[in-house]
């Protein structure tokens, strides 16, 4: 399974696409796969402080719940509303369409803290 | 069996629209056997199975005395003399203990076969095109709650019309080590029909929508089959005693204290088991099943409330990880084939 050498990853599966002060987060496409296939996703509202690893929201599988953890802290700018209608997308367009939150970055030395695409490879493959 | 093998709502739609092969093995097979055999199972159980004509089953349940339900079952009578009660896996012990217990002084046996069979299930609209070239035995004479003995793929089974997903479909029980030829044969029988191997997640998913209670979710020791909207299967009229009768003709007499309905969810969120459920500022009760349908494209649930909150079109309030979710009372099932 491709991992994108762009981003950043926590050990819990999302990912992080740092642009300047702004970040788009995500779950990898390992971690949909887990969870097989989506059909609810429950995010904050825009203005929230999220803090890094703590909870912003839920994935739902027919399967499981999940909690979605935030690799930064940082304000939210925009959540994905696609999702209400659509979570599939989750599935069909992690990297993509299937994107959760922007936010704003507190700090950007927190992206240090995060795996690099190698490094999370390795994790998903000892999984 | 696992939770999927491709993915839960694909393994779903395969078995409402082409057909699914279930691995039941763990299921629990207990044979009631002797002159007997019928009378001990009406004093165990709260259905009458001397009523059973030869070659039909019924739903049935083995409670306790005070009414609550130690197992849900399916009893077959597959020859003279001879009943098969089938257990859920979790209970198959408990309910041949129970059962070893209540025959004493029947002339019947119990002869426990749990660990010697092996039941295959092929399910959905074409189940019976794929397994009729496979077997002698005549499909179109064999009715819903039906069984018959006959040879599939050169494998002497108990074939039985029934199933737990609320499409037409086929149980087979074989001896434990011809159970993976069966596979292999309805597999290769079933390939250009579609059919697919179904885990337990979209076994869950397809009862749910069938409206089928799951023991342990919507029925435990705690649960009377009142409560459970299951007083028909309880056969008062029958003659004798049996085990829970006492307290189970109060029950029918009182009515029961709360009520399974089904919930279709109207607000944005997943009802899952053990969500609480409010009208107002009262509590009414507890999501006992809950998933994602998706045949009905929603949210769905199966939960108790209290007796005055379960007609359908009552709105009720599901909490949702601490948010309140709006959810109608919908007659169950949520699904139902097409003859």
């Amino acid at each position: 399974m491709p991992v994108p050498a762009e981003l950043r990853y926590t050990k819990d599966h999302e990912w992080v696409r740092v642009d300047g002060e702004e970040a788009t987060v995500g779950i990898t496409e390992y971690a949909a796969g887990q969870l097989g296939d989506v059909v609810f996703v429950e995010l904050p509202e825009a203005g929230q402080t999220l803090e890094q690893f703590g909870t912003f929201g839920v994935v739902e599988s027919v399967k499981a719940v999940s909690d979605l953890f935030a690799p930064l802290s940082g304000e939210v700018v925009e959540a994905n509303a696609e999702l209400a209608g659509r979570p599939e997308l989750v599935n069909e367009e992690p990297y993509g369409a299937g994107w959760m939150l922007r936010l704003l970055i507190a700090d950007a030395t927190q992206v240090g803290e995060l795996l690099d695409a190698a490094a999370y490879e390795q994790l998903t493959t000892e999984a | 069996m696992p939770v999927q093998y491709t993915g839960i709502v694909e393994e779903h739609r395969a078995v409402r629209e082409r057909a699914g092969l279930f691995d039941l093995s763990h299921m629990g097979e207990l044979f009631v056997e002797g002159p007997q055999a019928g009378e001990a199972l009406a004093r165990a159980l709260v259905t009458d199975p001397p009523q059973l004509p030869l070659g039909r089953a019924h739903y049935s349940m083995i409670c306790q005395p005070d009414g609550g339900i130690i197992d849900d079952l399916i009893v077959y009578h597959v020859a003279a003399e001879r009943f098969l009660v089938v257990a859920n896996a979790s209970n198959a012990q408990v309910v041949s203990d129970a059962l070893a217990e209540r025959i004493e002084g029947f002339r019947a046996i119990l002869d426990d076969r749990a660990l010697a069979t092996a039941l295959v299930a092929v399910q959905g609209p074409r189940a019976a095109p794929i397994l009729g070239p496979l077997t002698d035995a005549d499909l179109t004479a064999l009715r819903y709650y039906a069984i018959l003995e006959g040879q599939v793929a050169g494998v002497p089974a108990l074939i039985a019309r029934t199933g737990y997903t609320g499409e037409d479909g086929f149980e087979l029980f074989v001896e434990w080590g011809r159970a993976e030829a069966l596979w292999d044969a309805l597999s290769d029988a079933g390939r250009a029909a579609g059919v697919s191997p179904i885990g337990l997640g979209a076994r869950d998913t397809l009862r749910l929508e069938a409206g089928m209670p799951l023991y342990g979710n919507e029925l435990d020791r705690q649960t009377n089959p009142y409560e459970a909207g299951l007083g028909r299967v309880v056969k008062l009229d029958k003659d004798g005693d049996f085990v829970g009768r006492t307290a189970l003709e109060r029950v029918a007499r009182d009515g029961p204290g709360r009520r399974l309905v089904g919930l279709i969810v109207r607000g944005r969120g997943i009802a899952r088991h053990g969500h609480p459920i409010h009208v107002g500022d009262r509590q009414t009760g507890v999501v006992t099943s809950g998933t994602y349908s998706p045949t009905v494209g929603a949210p769905i649930a199966m939960a108790y409330v209290a007796p005055g909150d379960g007609e359908p079109g009552t709105i009720v309030e599901v909490e949702i990880r601490g948010r309140r979710v709006a959810a109608e009372v919908v007659a169950l099932p949520f699904y139902r084939r097409t003859r």
